[in-house]
């Protein structure tokens, strides 16, 4: 129990924040959704282990979370800037038309 | 000075890595001092350490070099055994060796191989050298190889020429045939003795079944049959022609060829023991001189007749092992060595007088052309044909002695091989230097004696030849026989190799042999130089009997029908069925099957973000699933 909510909720709601996130992932062509869906994934699991650090009263998983959200900070600089770069040069970011890895 | 005898190989082998890395950038006359000085070296270790031998009383002295194998129970030293008949083949190398790299340097002198020659020549002397002088069987068989190699690269020196390169192939050939029951007969020695060192074994042999012996003793007589070109392995010595002259004297008369009797009389005890063993080699040795002496009749090239005459002489040799006359048949190895070099040093000088013509019937009246070479050729051709007090004579009877005290046929064949050999000896003599000159005019012109480079080891060879009867003078005359008594000291079992005829006998057949020999001299003397018969150039105008030795008993052709024509069909099934259809079907499916895959696979593969982030999704799922389901 954490201030009174039950964590089979927190479980609950970080599930569907992951599969929102995966489901976006997949379905969604502009590479900016896409970005923050995986962003929404990431947020999931920091969720999930900040909800277990609380339960067992063990600080280690927030350190963890401050951990991974410095981590992804960076990574979002990196991949902004990649994309921004792309659609510099192509003048899209529709992730069909992104194909020329097949080569 | 025994200690040094490590020595004695080393020097060649310096002179082969100095030629052999530095050889294009030294002068001519530089490479060819540096190869004969480091034979000279050798020499007269081998001297000296041969007079201090004489002088002690241990005759048998093995020294240790170093230690080579070492694998579990197989320990072999690299050991020399330095004796009286190691000794012996050591001054036969190093010496003729030494007169044959000095007569090289004036016979190669216009070649552009030059220093190779001499790296090869080195090289040879050096693995000639190891052969006669290691403890044991491996040794030997490494020398054994290398003078092949060597005999192999001698042969084919012209390498432009596509038949000297066939020639040197079928040398290389055929000694493998041997080698093989060589290589077969030291394992089955290993076998047997669990040693292969010589002065481990030889003591044991007695205690083996008499079977093992001969199994040993045959299979080391095939390695024989190959290196010394007995049948029905010759017929690569008189091919192996094709190689320089300086070369067929030294390797292909004098030493190499010898390797195969060294090792009959090194190994001794085997052919003592097993008597079925000892009488193949007479027999095979008997039918090889009498054959080869026969195609010697016929033969028009100056060195293919002195090609015959060696394999005749060796199967002499042979036959004289059989009979166990061990002493005879080194010391008709030691005056061979010396007539036989000679023989082919003169016609090297005479081929070098002609400018390369070969051929006798083209020669003729070069007697007072080139003074030293004719009379130098006539003591050889002597010397070889048994008439006294010149070499051949000495050791020739005292071997046929031995074979008649054991068989009658057999010397009736020796005698016969003997006679021949005067005869075609002479006839080859008498078309050379007398008569009329018939090559063209340009040849008369040109036509010189030699270089002292190449006279001087004529000379000296002659000497050699004359008076190298001294070495085994006949014991029944009360004379001393310095050879026997070298030689029977390495001898384990003595009863056969004593000779039991009374003196009478001895002397009726040395007279018969003289007188025979004369007769054959006396009817060549009556054909070629009185009646001016001259071997007919066309091959038509021969009777079938000549035509059949003239074309050397179609051996060849029958080794052709026989052997290389079935291997050939059965290459040709081999690989029309084998190879193309199931080694290459193998291959070529493997290829096609990944190749039909891959054009599957390869759709996956589209550049579609969106697939690719599914497919990745799927697999963990199925990861995460398949870990949790089947933990």
């Amino acid at each position: 129990m954490i201030n009174g909510i039950s964590i089979n909720y927190y479980l609950l709601l970080s599930t569907v924040l992951f599969i929102i996130g995966a489901v976006g992932v997949m379905a969604r062509r502009n590479s900016i959704i896409i970005f923050m869906c995986v962003e929404l994934m990431l947020n999931a699991v920091n969720l999930l282990l900040v909800s277990f650090s609380t339960l067992h009263n063990d600080a280690t998983g927030q350190v963890f979370v401050f951990f991974i959200m410095a981590v992804a900070a960076a990574e979002v600089a990196v991949g902004l800037a990649i994309l921004s770069m792309i659609y510099r040069n192509l003048k899209t970011i529709d992730t069909d038309i992104l194909s020329n890895l097949k080569h | 000075m025994i200690k040094l005898i490590p020595l004695v190989p080393l020097f060649p082998l310096l002179g082969f890595l100095v030629n052999g890395f530095f050889g294009k950038k030294l002068s001519k006359s530089l490479s060819g001092s540096i190869a004969s000085i480091a034979v000279l070296a050798s020499f007269i270790i081998s001297v000296l350490a041969f007079i201090e031998l004489n002088g002690s009383t241990n005759k048998s002295n093995v020294i240790d070099v170093f230690s080579w194998i070492n694998a579990g129970d197989l320990k072999i030293p690299f050991q020399f055994l330095y004796d009286n008949l190691s000794s012996l083949f050591l001054l036969i190398i190093t010496g003729i060796g030494f007169l044959i790299h000095v007569y090289s340097t004036g016979y190669m002198h216009d070649d552009e191989g030059f220093s190779r020659f001499f790296t090869y020549l080195n090289l040879f002397v050096f693995f000639m050298l190891l052969l006669v002088l290691g403890n044991n069987y491996l040794i030997t068989f490494v020398g054994w190889e290398g003078v092949g190699l060597c005999s192999y690269l001698l042969i084919g020196f012209w390498f432009k020429n596509t038949a000297y390169n066939n020639a040197a192939k079928k040398a290389f050939i055929m000694n493998r045939i041997g080698d093989l029951g060589f290589l077969l007969g030291i394992f089955l020695i290993y076998i047997t003795f669990g040693s292969i060192t010589y002065t481990d074994i030889f003591d044991k042999a007695g205690s083996v079944p008499t079977s093992t012996i001969t199994a040993i003793a045959l299979l080391l007589f095939v390695g024989a049959m190959g290196k010394s070109a007995q049948l029905p392995l010759y017929t690569w010595l008189p091919d192996a022609m094709a190689g320089p002259t300086p070369v067929s004297a030294l390797i292909h008369a004098a030493t190499m060829v010898t390797a195969g009797i060294f090792m009959v009389v090194r190994s001794n005890i085997f052919y003592s023991i097993s008597d079925v063993a000892s009488e193949t080699v007479a027999i095979v040795g008997g039918i090889t001189a009498l054959f080869a002496a026969c195609i010697g009749l016929l033969q028009n090239d100056i060195k293919k007749i002195l090609a015959y005459s060696t394999v005749s002489q060796l199967g002499l040799m042979f036959l004289g092992l059989g009979v166990g006359a061990y002493s005879s048949a080194v010391f008709h190895v030691t005056t061979h060595a010396f007539f036989k070099a000679l023989l082919f040093l003169g016609a090297g000088s005479v081929i070098h007088a002609m400018g390369g013509e070969q051929d006798i019937r083209k020669m003729g009246g070069l007697k007072g052309k080139i003074k030293i070479t004719f009379l130098t050729m006539f003591i050889a051709t002597i010397a070889i044909s048994g008439l006294p007090p010149f070499s051949g004579f000495f050791s020739k009877d005292e071997l046929l002695a031995h074979v008649y005290e054991h068989s009658k046929a057999l010397w009736l064949v020796g005698m016969l091989t003997s006679i021949l050999t005067a005869f075609y000896m002479f006839r080859m003599l008498y078309l050379t230097f007398y008569g009329k000159f018939r090559g063209t005019h340009e040849q008369e012109h040109h036509l010189h004696e030699s270089p002292p480079s190449m006279t001087f080891p004529l000379i000296i060879l002659a000497i050699l030849s004359a008076l190298g009867g001294l070495l085994g003078l006949p014991e029944f005359l009360h004379l001393p026989n310095w050879m026997h008594h070298q030689i029977g000291e390495v001898i384990i079992m003595k009863g056969k190799s004593l000779i039991t005829l009374s003196h009478e006998v001895e002397l009726i057949l040395m007279c018969l042999a003289v007188a025979a020999a004369a007769a054959s001299i006396f009817f060549a003397y009556n054909l070629y130089l009185k009646n001016k018969v001259l071997p007919v150039a066309n091959e038509s105008e021969l009777k079938s009997w000549q035509r059949l030795i003239y074309n050397k008993f179609y051996v060849d052709e029958i080794y052709e029908a026989l052997i290389r024509k079935p291997i050939d069909a059965v290459s040709d099934v081999l690989y029309k069925y084998v190879d193309v259809a199931i080694i290459d079907g193998v291959v070529n499916g493997v290829g096609s099957a990944v190749k039909g895959v891959g054009s599957v696979v390869r759709l996956a593969q589209n550049g579609n973000i969106g697939f690719y982030i599914i497919s990745m999704i799927m697999g963990i799922v199925f990861i995460v699933l398949f870990t949790l389901l089947y933990r």
